[in-house]
């Protein structure tokens, strides 16, 4: 694709059927605890 | 949903509902602009007319873009439906009423008097209190026993200043290393301090059993000491930034993050990050800051759009930073584009009031620490669980798709529908939008993305300084071969 670069990035249409373990870390007991952000915790499963 | 924008020279496009994140060129980012609504031939001949004295666009190459745009709408990366709804609710409901996460509020007390403190110097409205050993074993006691098959159990030590409870701490800490094999637990400690205490036996100890510590620190020295001052109104910066300093180094400049908040009276708040990084610091956080409306140093309408830039301004001067391999990180630019959070994470809200609760001095119950000190908000206690099961039904409710508003809104799952702590006080309903936030959030977001694009288009300009530890996040977006014939029938969650 000339004109188009895709990024590898998680198939979140995947991870309907494997993911929701739970083990991550839960937002607010990280650095902010001010606001609320998901995109930057981390998978337990990877 | 797609999600189009153009920063720091990348045309970005997002694709929120997959995930896929694309780096195009002008014409792609107009084709994919128009695609949905327009037939080849109305593309084309737009395209012609906006472009056609270009050298490198002629009718056989946008027909070519319009099949790569084809194909990869075919493979479920452009134009993905929303089909997550009915999954909102669903990890909550499969959870039911495990608790993994507690913020322990071990000191309503802080030996800094912070003009903008959210808890109000530590009480939160309230009494100044410690927390005993008694209710620390208790309230861990409680979470173990409501942590069901949970293994990763997380406890925040937090305040007030905890550090003024430190005995209590390590007590604390000592008990449950003493219990976690046989219960089939593994404890994450963080502690969030305001350095004023720290020595060598608190930093040996932080460093033996704290999973991440957060200093507060908000940069320039003039900046600091303007609000983080003593209860004579001296400032605090000189005393605590060699402290942090000998911590840090002695963790080996990892799994902490160097805290700041910004006000009114900061806008330009880039340079109070600059500032933590020009001192050593690798891993840095700048939050808005929390305060009513009117108060002299709450952020206001014209302060958003210096806002704004000054996120950019952020970003840009971070790549410049990496060319030099003198980067660091920034909280809410870390976005792991591959290894980052799963659908249920990113829909079921933050987890508030469910399985993430806050806990007093007293061993009264908050949806989390943001609540503590509004009664109506209490839950239950650590002896008697969670009593107000109607009042936690509004937070275990909170989700990606629990706010109209939000319908629409490309960031969704990235916020997972925000803050509800946020929502309340910006609204009176933890159902309620916090509009200045999320457009912060949105623009920290599409940052961020950005970062990774750059990565990703540059991987031999940019070295990205990496995070160590149990939270080590693959910096750095990297470009994806896209399969001819990749397979998606095997995956129910899009249809």
């Amino acid at each position: 694709m000339s004109r188009i670069n895709t990024l590898e990035t998680k198939n979140l249409c995947e991870s309907a059927k494997n993911g929701g373990c739970g083990e991550c870390q839960t937002s607010c007991q990280s650095a902010c605890k001010t606001s609320c952000g998901v995109a930057n915790q981390q998978c337990e499963q990877k | 949903m797609l999600h189009q924008y153009e920063l720091n020279g990348y045309h970005i496009v997002l694709d929120t509902c997959s995930g896929s994140v694309h780096s195009v060129d002008d014409v792609a980012y107009d084709i994919i602009a128009l695609y949905p609504d327009h037939t080849e031939e109305e593309i084309v001949s737009a395209m012609m007319e906006k472009y056609g004295e270009r050298e490198d666009v002629n009718e056989d190459e946008i027909l070519e873009c319009i099949g790569d745009v084809r194909y990869l709408e075919d493979h479920q990366k452009l134009y993905t439906p929303d089909t997550y709804e009915p999954l909102a609710g669903e990890f909550k409901k499969r959870s039911g009423d495990v608790i993994k996460a507690l913020c322990l509020h071990v000191s309503h007390t802080c030996n800094l008097n912070c003009e903008y403190c959210f808890a109000s110097q530590g009480k939160y409205h309230g009494d100044r209190a410690i927390m005993s050993f008694e209710v620390a074993k208790q309230a861990m006691d409680f979470l173990v026993a409501h942590s069901g098959t949970r293994r990763n159990l997380e406890v925040d030590f937090f305040g007030g200043e905890p550090l003024m409870n430190w005995d209590v701490v390590k007590q604390t800490v000592d008990y449950c290393r003493s219990i976690e094999k046989e219960a089939g637990k593994n404890f994450r400690f963080t502690v969030t301090t305001n350095g004023m205490l720290i020595d060598d036996d608190i930093i040996d100890y932080c460093n033996k059993e704290m999973s991440n510590v957060v200093l507060s620190l908000d940069g320039r020295k003039e900046v600091h000491d303007r609000t983080r001052v003593d209860y004579a109104g001296n400032g605090s910066w000189e005393r605590i930034v060699p402290k942090f300093k000998k911590l840090v180094e002695a963790r080996g400049g990892k799994n902490y993050y160097m805290r700041g908040t910004f006000t009114h009276l900061n806008t330009d708040f880039t340079n109070d990050i600059f500032t933590m990084a020009d001192l050593g610091f690798r891993e840095l956080s700048m939050e808005p800051v929390v305060c009513k409306p009117g108060d002299p140093l709450a952020l206001t309408e014209d302060d958003l759009p210096v806002l704004k830039e000054e996120y950019e301004l952020l970003a840009k001067e971070m790549l410049r930073r990496e060319e030099t391999g003198d980067g660091f990180t920034f909280y809410h630019y870390m976005i792991d584009l591959t290894s980052g959070p799963c659908i249920y994470k990113r829909i079921s809200g933050c987890g508030s009031g469910t399985e993430y609760m806050a806990v007093t001095p007293w061993g009264d119950l908050y949806p989390c620490h943001q609540f503590v000190g509004e009664e109506e908000y209490k839950l239950g206690d650590i002896w008697n669980g969670v009593t107000e099961k109607e009042k936690q039904d509004e937070f275990r409710y909170c989700n990606a798709y629990a706010r109209p508003d939000c319908a629409d809104c490309w960031a969704k799952l990235y916020c997972s529908g925000g803050c509800a702590a946020n929502a309340y006080h910006a609204t009176g309903d933890v159902k309620g939008i916090y509009e200045y936030g999320c457009e912060l959030f949105r623009k920290r977001i599409e940052c961020a993305i950005m970062i990774q694009v750059a990565h990703a288009e540059h991987p031999d300009l940019y070295k990205p300084h990496r995070v160590g530890g149990d939270k080590a996040v693959t910096l750095g977006g990297r470009l994806a071969e896209v399969p001819d014939d990749e397979d998606c029938s095997t995956c129910d969650g899009c249809d």
